[in-house]
């Protein structure tokens, strides 16, 4: 393994006099006959483990490429003859079993998860941001802990229960409270999937305000501002970036969920806004890419290629749901690495 | 300046300004107002995301009471999955979570030390933790995707346990990976110096000193690890479960890891969208067992990090 | 790379848990006194719940066997079935000349039909719809490309709801491609319907929705959606989806209930399909909401 041999002169805390390990016979004594799991790292060898956390070390990279090349491999044919660049990504026509002419495009997928990301980060954001403050700032002891359990809970409802909650409750209360045609739609998917954002927003802008130095408050206190105003003034500019990563991971949670939006969408191939007042139809019902491919996989057949090396019409519909896949992976990759260089470009200021 | 006995200031708005410099003025008091209001706003904001929660939570509850007993988690489905219970499909959960553990904590693990004692600061680790923070950002359908790419077909492992769990396995490994990551780094340098100083080598060091006090931070991420396992759908609805299978009620090893098995998740969808006839409170106990089930998990989580910041002496 | 990756951990999970289960069909497993085999049914969505409900059944009959079922839909089925991954195949459709020239290319059998059963499509409203009957001209102004129809009040009836809400299927189920065919004239879909996941997703969201029109296996029918009685033609007599007209062939949306195995089956799948055709597994599917076939029809 070639990384291996890179890093094999260690070490980030090589500060100490002992050296690069390895060479050093691993301690009997201290360890034998303390559990099964403690005596299996005994008898490995220390070059063995080091070189097993090296391999494992760099499973992370091996699994992000190979998620790539997998989607790719079964996405590829399509890529090859059927694609059409344009019609793909600014066509509506999403009509990949019809028997009059096949047409793969996927902008209304596309203003689907648009619309249901933008309304989930209208519930997410401001009530994502308003907790994380409250807990960092204006909470006592007691109610901070409560607080993050529960809304560690929140996190912990799977995806598919939340799709449940959209059907059984949010879709009737949508009806009643707002006299839609129908439960199923982008607004219902907003608010779910709001809500199961929140915990990633909130965790994320919490850790960002309490990065900013306590100086900064005891200064701006001193100087006499409110809790309120060291709120606005101080920490919500020198947090900034952190807050807008936690934005951005949120949105990257919300363009992702799958089994919630499966249920609560309605699944209709179409595009929320047109020119009629409001332009922005939150009531319609949508569809999204994940959505799309979480329906339709199941039956769509993998079907081999012919003689010939080409596949036939038919064998379009499964490729194309991996190269929906392609291009979530390609957005997802985008949003996280955005917020990644944003929080990082915060540590490099300080 | 008037000494405080002197009677009515002339600069305070009333008489106990006078008595005390440091009351309240009116733009302190101002001020404190604008902050009560603001602890109130934000206080509501935080209940907003809270209550809807537990309002939510309380009413799934009341509408599947009708079918919560025991014997719901013990039973098979009967009578054409319109009653019974959910057994085959908890068995088959702890399946795929138990294998897909077995798979992601060794790697997860190791991956967390390299990446908290070996990683130097440069651009190759910054790489590696990229590619975590994206292997957890990656939606859980294009995780499906890859599983039915590698795992199913590739590897020719059809649609089974084995490939359902591997799909599962990769999809969790960066809970392992950060908080096996955050649970070392919380372990003091100079514990490691100490015992570098001693002559220790790098890997008994670790096996010694650093892994003993991370412990409990490291099973919290498994804990996590499990039930983020055992509530995703998408990613094992294309690798490996089915729809129904019969198996004897009570019996703890139904499934062989070529077979297919039933989920709580998938079957909570199925319930949904599928069973006729279905009595009214089978998709709620469905959806409290599955919500109970992470739970539990999630509450060990929490419970074990709690116990663990308690007894920290650094 | 990959291929070893995936395979490693299989040897040690196999190791560990070998002992865990049953076998592939028909093989009994050696290391156990009661051998336990299991036949895997996959395929139409329409037919998962009968399926479900025929295994749970046979196990009281037959304790040692164990039927495995899933869904994914017709062409799922039909498809793992030419690649022998699964002994019944379960299809709302036909099978077609192509899959079952793959078939016999695959694995050299050629695939047999048992038909197993008959279901109607049901067109569904909710119950306090005014509508009582719809030709397939009006559906195909509902639904297909180029159709008119939006409003109730095109069709004369005064729902709760003016605007017509489509519920439709996702775009390669068999209820869906059916549907197409036989009211569509194979014409395509008008887009923005919403493509329900199963059978009884549908009917819960008509049954939700006071303006929404749908259409499912006449299984699903709930207290809170009625039936559309259906006329193929103007003019024409409309049917109810009734187990008479159905069975009459008068009702215009009718259709078998297959199911598929790789040649003359064997074993446990061929006792099991032989059950399925004897009265008692004909009473399940009385049961299930769909239609029996006659005695002595099955194959």
């Amino acid at each position: 393994m070639k990384p291996e041999e890179a890093m094999r002169p260690d070490s980030q805390p090589a500060q100490d006099a002992s050296g690069p390990g390895g060479a050093a016979p691993p301690g009997r004594r201290r360890t034998a006959g303390r559990g099964p799991i403690r005596r299996l790292f005994h008898s490995l060898s220390e070059r063995t483990i080091v070189s097993l956390i090296y391999l494992c070390g760099i499973s992370a990279i091996v699994f992000v490429f190979s998620i790539f090349y997998f989607i790719f491999r079964e996405g590829a044919p399509f890529l090859r003859d059927g694609f059409d660049f344009q019609k793909f990504f600014f066509s509506i026509n999403w009509m990949p079993t019809s028997e009059v002419e096949r047409s793969y495009g996927i902008l209304a997928l596309i203003f689907g998860t648009g619309a249901v990301t933008l309304l989930a980060m209208v519930v997410a954001v401001p009530f994502g941001l308003g907790t994380a403050v409250f807990i960092a700032e204006f909470c006592g002891r007691r109610t901070r802990e409560a607080l993050k359990i529960l809304i560690e809970l929140l996190a912990a409802i799977p995806s598919v229960a939340w799709g449940f909650i959209g059907m059984v409750v949010m879709g009737p209360l949508i009806v009643r409270v707002t006299g839609a045609d129908v439960g199923a739609n982008a607004l219902n998917a907003g608010i779910i999937v709001g809500l199961m954002s929140v915990p990633i927003i909130v965790s994320i802008a919490e850790d960002a305000i309490r990065a900013v130095p306590d100086d900064y408050r005891a200064a701006a206190e001193a100087l006499g501002a409110t809790r309120w105003q060291v709120v606005y003034k101080v920490i919500f500019p020198a947090a900034k970036s952190g807050l807008l990563a936690a934005v951005l991971l949120g949105v990257g949670r919300a363009v992702g969920e799958t089994m919630a939006v499966l249920m609560a969408t309605g699944n209709a191939v179409n595009i929320p806004a047109d020119g009629r007042f409001p332009f922005f139809h939150a009531l319609d019902s949508v569809s999204t890419l994940t959505a799309t491919i979480a329906s339709e996989l199941g039956e769509a057949p993998r079907i081999g290629a012919l003689p010939d090396g080409s596949y036939p019409p038919a064998a379009h519909h499964y490729q194309s749901l991996f190269v929906i896949g392609i291009a979530l992976f390609v957005i997802t990759f985008a949003v996280n690495l955005t917020a990644d260089l944003v929080v990082k470009g915060i540590r490099k200021q300080r | 300046m008037s000494p405080p006995e002197a009677g009515p200031s002339t600069l305070g708005s009333g008489p106990d300004r006078a008595a005390n410099l440091f009351a309240a003025t009116d733009l302190t008091r101002r001020k404190l107002r604008a902050q009560r209001i603001a602890k109130y706003a934000f206080g509501a904001m935080a209940a907003a995301i809270v209550l809807p929660l537990l309002l939510i939570l309380a009413y799934l509850l009341v509408r599947a009471w009708p079918m919560l007993s025991w014997g719901f988690i013990t039973e098979v489905p009967a009578n054409f999955m319109r009653g019974g219970g959910v057994w085959p499909a908890l068995v088959g959960t702890l399946y795929l979570v138990t294998f897909s553990l077995l798979v992601a904590a060794p790697i997860g693990v190791l991956a967390g030390i390299y990446l908290n004692e070996f990683a130097r600061d440069n651009w190759f680790t910054r790489a590696v933790n990229l590619a975590v923070i994206n292997l957890a950002g990656v939606p859980s359908i294009v995780h499906a995707l890859f599983g039915v790419g590698a795992f199913v077909i590739f590897a020719g492992l059809g649609k089974s346990i084995l490939a359902a769990s591997l799909t599962l396995a990769i999809m969790t490994l960066p809970v392992i990976i950060v908080s096996t990551k955050e649970a070392l780094n919380a372990v003091p340098m100079a514990f490691r110096q100490a015992c570098w100083n001693l002559g220790a080598s790098r890997w008994q060091v670790i096996r010694t000193i650093v892994l003993p006090n991370s412990i409990s931070g490291i099973l919290t991420g498994l804990i996590l690890q499990v039930s983020r396992a055992a509530g995703d759908t998408a990613p094992i609805m294309f690798t490996g479960v089915v729809f129904y299978m019969a198996v004897e009620p009570g019996t703890l090893l139904p499934y062989s890891p070529t077979d297919q098995c039933m989920a709580l998740a998938y079957h909570l969808y199925t319930v949904t969208t599928q069973v006729q006839d279905a009595p009214e409170a089978l998709p709620y106990a469905t959806a409290v067992v599955l919500i109970g089930f992470v739970f539990v998990f999630n509450s060990a989580a929490i419970i074990l990090r709690t116990r663990l910041r308690a007894k920290k002496k650094w | 790379m990959g291929r070893l990756a995936a395979r490693l951990p299989l040897v040690g999970l196999l190791a560990a848990f070998g002992c865990g289960g049953g076998s592939s069909s028909g093989k009994p497993n050696a290391g156990k006194p009661a051998p336990r085999t299991v036949v895997r049914n996959t395929g139409s969505d329409t037919m998962v719940n009968l399926a479900q409900m025929w295994a749970e059944e046979y196990r009281r009959i037959s304790p040692n066997a164990s039927v495995e079922v899933s869904g994914g839909g017709s062409g799922v089925g039909i498809r793992d079935l030419a690649q022998g991954i699964v002994d019944i195949a379960n299809a709302s459709r036909e099978i077609t000349a192509s899959e079952k020239a793959q078939a016999l290319k695959n694995t050299g059998k050629t695939p047999q039909e048992w038909i197993v059963g008959y279901d109607a499509i049901a067109i569904y409203v909710h119950r306090d719809n005014p509508v009582q009957e719809i030709t397939f001209e009006q559906l195909a102004g509902i639904f297909g490309k180029g159709g008119t129809i939006e409003r109730w009040s095109q069709l004369g009836a005064a729902a709760e709801k003016d605007r017509i809400i489509r519920a439709s299927r996702m775009n390669n189920s068999g209820t869906y491609v059916y549907f197409r065919e036989h009211v569509l004239a194979k014409q395509d879909f008008k887009l923005g319907a919403l493509g329900m996941s199963g059978s009884k997703e549908v009917v819960e969201l008509v049954g939700h929705t006071p303006g929404a029109i749908g259409y499912s296996g006449m299984g699903y029918k709930t207290a809170a959606v009625k039936f559309v009685s259906v006329a193929a033609k103007a003019g024409a007599p409309a049917y109810a989806p009734t187990f008479e007209n159905v069975r009459d062939k008068k009702y215009p949306l009718a259709r078998s209930l297959n199911m598929y195995t790789l040649g003359e089956p064997q074993g446990e799948t061929r006792k099991y399909l032989d059950w399925i055709l004897s009265p008692a597994g004909q009473a399940v599917v009385r049961q299930a909401g769909y239609i029996p076939v006659a005695a002595g029809q099955g194959q």
